[in-house]
């Protein structure tokens, strides 16, 4: 392989790793308040379709984004409805959240477009366009670092480098602030934060809603950045792949980073190869879809350390006994 | 004291769920500008009106039927198994190596290995997460849910480079002559009833219906089903009374799996009689609304998956009759069925066990 096809994939590595990097990061909030999200899939999709539907109605990308993370707000709002005031089962909330976009997403595109379930196709301002960072053109003939920088670094969606800082800015946010130390202590302990006079039920809701907004940044690049427009089911998985990527990554933002590039890279060969050879075994491509979730059920199985989820995930509070 | 009569948990509560679950659809269907109540005609006279309607409406039915004992299964040891999809796909799997394996002469020899093929398939899919929740603390719902992707792409693999037959589709040879289920129109028509002859049910509703009468057997009757709801009552009360953990997640994951793979007797072998794509087509998720509903007994099992089945059917029927609604309003009634069943359930309850404690105060004054 030469220096071009591997940037080539790299290149379609960052864009597949984006939307599972929102999602994923999405997740982490989530989970590490002890709300389990098994809906990411959902948000994400229901995302997807509003912003490429508002995004073609106005014209404008931006509108699409504000009405994507609208609607995965408001998906997260019955998560949070369901699993933290009704004390309902998380899991089975989760499943109901994916139903419903699946449905509801098809069900509105007929009835806005009429095109099938989908929307148009997006053009021009309806889109992220990709950004040229400063002097890649000028740096385009240095020798490995010019290719690097044009092809690899440059040239992607305002997405993309959106997507990587959130990185940073949940580690710090999570890690670093006052918000996120009592965010994590209420997906460990949430009696303990009670008693420190910390609503806990006020937590978790910011917590879920801040999953929503980021699913929504991860439908949005979906149907206006990667694609032009939504089709059915375009999440395609992805909601559950970035879940994977959260155990992967044992809910910690940085490791979370790593697994979304492998899982990223993974699709991404998988989309150029039809099978790959390693080591005299052919490995064909059906393997390389599923490598994320066997690689995960490693993970969960502790073979190679061990995945613990937050201590209180998935248990509703309950204040008096 | 129980805080609700059993009358209103068993029946009260799940009506009044599927009531609000039905109001917001009809909203939705009032959004799209069609009259709900019309919808409602044409889904119900879809499902129901024709022989042929309840032909369909059974034939989904009874995949929903082992789906949704499935799940019922292993909640009762508090294990949800959102794996139905996968292990029906491998059970579909199970069953068409046995028709294919042998060119067999009668439906009646083939049906039982059918069967075990299936169950077989579906349970060993299902051991893998059971093994991992049992001896590693791997989380059920996850390893489940990550099986159902491995299974489907194993099932395109298999379709495309191993099984598939001449041709384009990635699909199985057709299975011989001798698999050939009876549908309902050649077991009604010996006695005489007429019945519609394109609709898929077949005998495998009377092995769905065996089998809520062996699950119900099994829970209810039997010590191993004591075993298992003590355990999915309480760990520590069922470790102290001499029941191993275990040994119990890995029998009821195995007959959870092992039921969710029977499906195939109904879909692949009752109906396409070969083995495709995505033969499962959502049945195994459904089987988590019907468990719900049914409050994971069979015959609250059975009565939801007749309902679903009808749901489908209508569903179909709708996309005919009113274009402007498509099929995937079934997905979205589905889903609220699930919200206010399942995730929404105390929104319902709390409010009641409130009246009904009012109520016996002034009984009792």
């Amino acid at each position: 392989m030469d220096l071009n096809t591997v940037l080539l994939i790299l290149d379609s590595t960052l864009r597949l790793a984006t939307p599972l990097l929102f999602a994923c990061l999405a997740g982490l909030f989530s989970e590490r308040a002890g709300v389990f999200d098994i809906g990411l899939e959902g948000k994400m999709l229901i995302a997807a379709f509003f912003s490429a539907a508002a995004a073609s109605l106005t014209g404008n990308v931006w509108a699409g984004l504000l009405a994507g993370c609208a609607a995965s707000m408001a998906l997260a709002a019955i998560h949070g409805l369901a699993s933290i005031t009704f004390r309902g089962n998380q899991l089975i909330s989760g499943v109901a959240i994916n139903f419903l976009a699946t449905g509801l997403t098809v069900l509105i595109a007929q009835d806005w477009f009429q095109q099938g379930g989908r929307t148009p196709q997006l053009e021009g301002g309806a889109r992220f366009q990709p950004i040229t960072l400063p002097f890649a053109e000028t740096l385009r003939d240095v020798p490995v670092f010019g290719p690097i920088y044009y092809d690899l670094i440059s040239g992607h969606t305002i997405l993309v480098y959106l997507g990587f800082l959130a990185v940073p800015a949940t580690w710090y946010v999570l890690f670093r602030t006052r918000f996120g130390l009592r965010l994590r202590a209420v997906g460990e302990n949430p009696g303990a934060v009670d008693t420190a006079g910390v609503s806990v039920v006020g937590l978790r809701y910011g917590a879920v809603m801040i999953c929503g907004l980021l699913c929504g940044f991860a439908g949005a690049y979906l149907s206006t950045g990667l694609s032009a427009g939504f089709v059915k089911d375009m999440s395609a998985g992805r909601g559950f792949i970035a879940l994977a990527a959260l155990i992967f990554a044992k809910w910690r933002p940085w490791s979370a980073l790593g697994a979304c590039l492998l899982f990223g890279l993974l699709d991404a060969l998988g989309n150029r190869f039809q099978s790959i050879e390693i080591a005299g075994i052919a490995l064909p491509v059906q393997f390389m879809q599923a490598l994320p979730y066997i690689l995960t059920v490693v993970i969960l199985a502790g073979f190679v350390g061990k995945a613990i989820p937050p201590r209180a995930g998935g248990e509703p509070y309950v204040k008096e006994r | 004291m129980q805080k609700l009569p059993s009358w209103a948990d068993v029946v009260l509560i799940p009506l009044i769920n599927l009531v609000l679950a039905f109001l917001v659809s009809g909203l939705v269907i009032l959004y799209i500008g069609e009259n709900p109540v019309h919808a409602l005609e044409v889904m119900v006279n879809g499902a129901m009106g024709s022989t042929r309607g309840w032909g369909y409406t059974l034939f989904f039915a009874t995949n929903f039927i082992f789906t949704g004992l499935a799940v019922a299964v292993a909640y009762h040891a508090s294990l949800f198994n959102i794996g139905g999809e996968g292990q029906a796909a491998l059970g579909g799997l199970g069953v068409a190596l046995v028709c294919l394996a042998v060119d067999w002469p009668f439906w009646w020899l083939a049906l039982p290995f059918a069967v075990i093929g299936g169950a077989l398939f579906g349970a060993a899919w299902a051991a893998i997460p059971a093994w991992l929740q049992a001896r590693r603390g791997s989380h059920i719902v996850i390893t489940t849910i990550m099986f159902n992707f491995i299974a489907s792409a194993l099932m395109v693999y298999l379709l495309v480079n191993v099984l598939k037959a001449p041709g384009m589709a990635p699909e199985s040879a057709g299975f011989p002559e001798g698999t050939h289920l009876p549908s309902a129109y050649d077991v009604l028509g010996v006695f005489g009833i007429p019945f519609n002859r394109f609709a898929p049910l077949n005998v495998a509703f009377l092995v769905a219906v065996l089998a809520c009468i062996g699950v119900w057997l099994l829970i209810w009757r039997t010590r191993l089903g004591y075993e298992i709801r003590a355990y999915g009552k309480s760990e520590p009360a069922a470790v102290y009374a001499g029941i191993s953990p275990v040994r119990i997640i890995m029998i009821t994951m195995l007959i959870s799996g092992g039921l969710a793979g029977l499906m195939g007797i109904n879909a692949v072998m009752g109906e396409a009689e070969r083995l495709t794509l995505d033969s499962v087509q959502g049945a195994g998720f459904v089987g988590i609304a019907v468990a719900l509903m049914g409050r994971n007994h069979p015959v609250g099992v059975f009565l939801a998956a007749v309902l679903f089945g009808a749901l489908y059917q209508g569903g179909i029927e709708l996309e005919f009759e009113i274009p402007a609604i498509s099929r995937e309003m079934i997905l979205v009634i589905q889903a609220l069925v699930i919200l206010f069943t399942g995730a929404l359930d105390g929104m319902v309850r709390t409010p009641l066990e409130r009246l009904f404690l009012a109520l016996r105060k002034k009984g009792a004054a």
